[in-house]
């Protein structure tokens, strides 16, 4: 079963890298470097601020594009090429092994894809501040926190992609990314209203993804530190999360009929 | 000469062309539309929708926003505005996307409360603003700083400003003449010689550029401000003397009461037109409050010897 896993997770990373995925990476050296020249001399006093606010939002949107546009063709894409039937068919491969591996395989892709990126963010960052100290460590926080993001939209993207097509998939999952981003303001809400409106609120808050706590990009940019505590509970919500997007996306999947 | 070779060479080249000619074009238009009144437009009035909007990034929008705010500042001072028109909102949207955000509360107060051009002349909204920081932020005793500046040299309030400077003395890791400060205020010490002493250890306890320019640039206006007040005393004892006025500086030194000609801290011998005393150059002193030449200070009065210094500022 790992074996198969671990085929399918490979093949999902090599054909993303073959798509030139990894591209982005000239673009985002060219942002950081272009930046910290062109805040230097336009702003005041927030060299480093700007450098790691940009740094890590490019780390984080790169990602998130990344994942929503391959991620939604994970499995419309091997359906339309008639690939998925001579899999599944020909090799003992089951679905939701199938499924496990795309989800893998592009995890993998955007985690290679993000630690490359955060290599050239702290040399950016020792360039800029002349050396990398304790407090820096925030921003391995943030870049992790940054790879849950990662994990939770590969998750969605693949679960719209059993369903739907790339085009609504896309839309699915900017949508879903853009309302998690709410999320505490949609527990605020529900909170204040009562009744069979308040169970309906509720619950809708607590479906979406909680982006908004994986997001301490500003707070590491001001030198603050990230609670332990915050790391381990994100850590577990993301787990439990994904784990459930993925359950739902092999129970969509299983039921399909892809003769 | 292969057809690809022809094909490259002639995409190349209309390529180059046509880049070219929308550079030109695009700098025709930007001729027309120099007046355009875009430098005055918020876009989105509301912090709130914009933080929203931001979906979490609003780091990032707060620095393009802070990046915004000095370029305005910068482009209306350099135009010796009167009018900043959008300077207020823009800093409160910029502190609302990144409360920690500290270089929008020390300069933005400093941007807010200078008279014009040198600022918005607002020092209540930049009190309110430094107010907003300290909520945020109550740990950084640097905005307390900010805070008893804009009361003490903008609003000429030594009783609020005592009390801000106070409250930030007390605060871990402020400096210590903060306390100085607050008790010189307390104490109704003499204005030119407290502001001497704070922008002196301003200047001895910073590495920021700017900063730094900015105390040397008021520690120079302040000995204008000290130099005239001498020089108008040496006058006055002139008058009271002879009868009349000094119609030179040399008239003084023979009476005995200058030793030399005087000179501003750029090596400029003061003017001296009609009884008034001027700084030769005016621009390289923003801030000074004498010396001025006539009608260049609001509340000037005209008397029968011309201009003069108003009083409240001998």
């Amino acid at each position: 079963m790992i074996g198969r896993l671990w085929a399918i997770a490979f093949n999902t990373y090599r054909e993303a890298v073959r798509d030139r995925v990894l591209y982005n990476l000239i673009l985002f050296a060219l942002l950081i470097v272009g930046s910290s020249i062109v805040f230097g001399q336009i702003s005041l006093e927030i060299n480093r601020i700007v450098l790691i606010n940009l740094g890590l939002t490019a780390i984080s949107l790169f990602g998130i594009v990344i994942a929503i546009f391959i991620g939604i063709g994970l499995v419309s894409k091997e359906i339309e090429k008639k690939t998925l039937y001579t899999v599944l068919a020909a090799r003992p491969v089951r679905r939701w092994e199938f499924i496990t591996g795309k989800f893998l395989g592009l995890v993998m892709t955007l985690t290679v894809n993000a630690l490359l990126m955060s290599v050239g963010f702290f040399a950016a960052v020792l360039y800029v501040s002349h050396r990398l100290g304790r407090g820096d460590l925030q921003l391995v926080t943030a870049i992790y926190f940054i790879l849950l993001e990662f994990v939770m939209i590969t998750a969605l993207a693949l679960l719209f992609s059993t369903f739907s097509t790339p085009v609504f998939s896309s839309i699915f999952a900017f949508a879903i990314f853009a309302i998690g981003t709410f999320g505490e303001d949609l527990r605020s809400i529900a909170r204040m209203t009562s009744g069979v409106t308040h169970w309906a609120m509720t619950g809708a808050a607590y479906l979406v993804p909680n982006f908004a706590a994986l997001n301490v990009i500003s707070q590491v940019a001001h030198d603050t530190a990230v609670e332990p505590k915050l790391i381990l509970l994100n850590t577990l919500y993301v787990l439990a999360y994904t784990a459930a997007v993925l359950t739902a996306s092999v129970w969509i999947f299983e039921r399909r009929n892809l003769k | 000469m292969t057809r690809n070779w022809r094909i490259g060479t002639s995409c190349g080249l209309l390529l180059a062309a046509l880049l070219t000619a929308s550079t030109i074009l695009v700098r025709q238009v930007d001729r027309i539309r120099d007046d355009e009144p875009l430098q005055e437009v918020l876009y989105i009035p509301s912090p709130a929708v914009v933080k929203r909007m931001s979906l979490g990034y609003s780091g990032l929008l707060a620095d393009i926003y802070w990046t915004r705010v000095v370029q305005y500042f910068g482009t209306k001072h350099r135009a010796k505005s009167k009018q900043y028109l959008i300077l207020r909102p823009l800093l409160e949207m910029t502190a609302a996307l990144d409360p920690k955000l500290l270089p929008v509360y020390h300069f933005g107060s400093v941007f807010l409360s200078q008279k014009p051009p040198e600022g918005a002349g607002d020092p209540q909204a930049a009190a309110e603003l430094v107010e907003k920081g300290i909520q945020q932020n109550p740990q950084a005793w640097r905005l307390y700083y900010d805070l008893g500046y804009v009361y003490w040299l903008e609003m000429k309030d030594s009783v609020k400003a005592a009390a801000a400077f106070d409250r930030g003395s007390k605060i871990p890791g402020a400096q210590p003449w903060m306390r100085v400060m607050a008790a010189a205020l307390e104490a109704h010490a003499g204005e030119t010689e407290t502001a001497t002493y704070m922008w002196t250890n301003i200047l001895k306890s910073t590495d920021d550029d700017n900063l730094r320019k900015n105390a040397i640039s008021r520690l120079r206006c302040l000995r204008v401000d000290s130099d005239v007040k001498r020089l108008q005393d040496a006058m006055d004892e002139f008058t009271k003397q002879n009868g009349r006025l000094p119609v030179s500086w040399q008239e003084l030194i023979s009476a005995g009461l200058l030793y030399g000609l005087p000179v501003d801290p750029r090596g400029d011998v003061y003017k001296l037109v009609d009884g008034r005393i001027q700084v030769a150059e005016p621009d390289h002193f923003p801030f000074i409050t004498r010396g001025l030449p006539p009608g260049a200070e609001i509340g000037d009065v005209p008397t029968d010897k011309g201009f003069k210094v108003p009083k409240h500022l001998l």
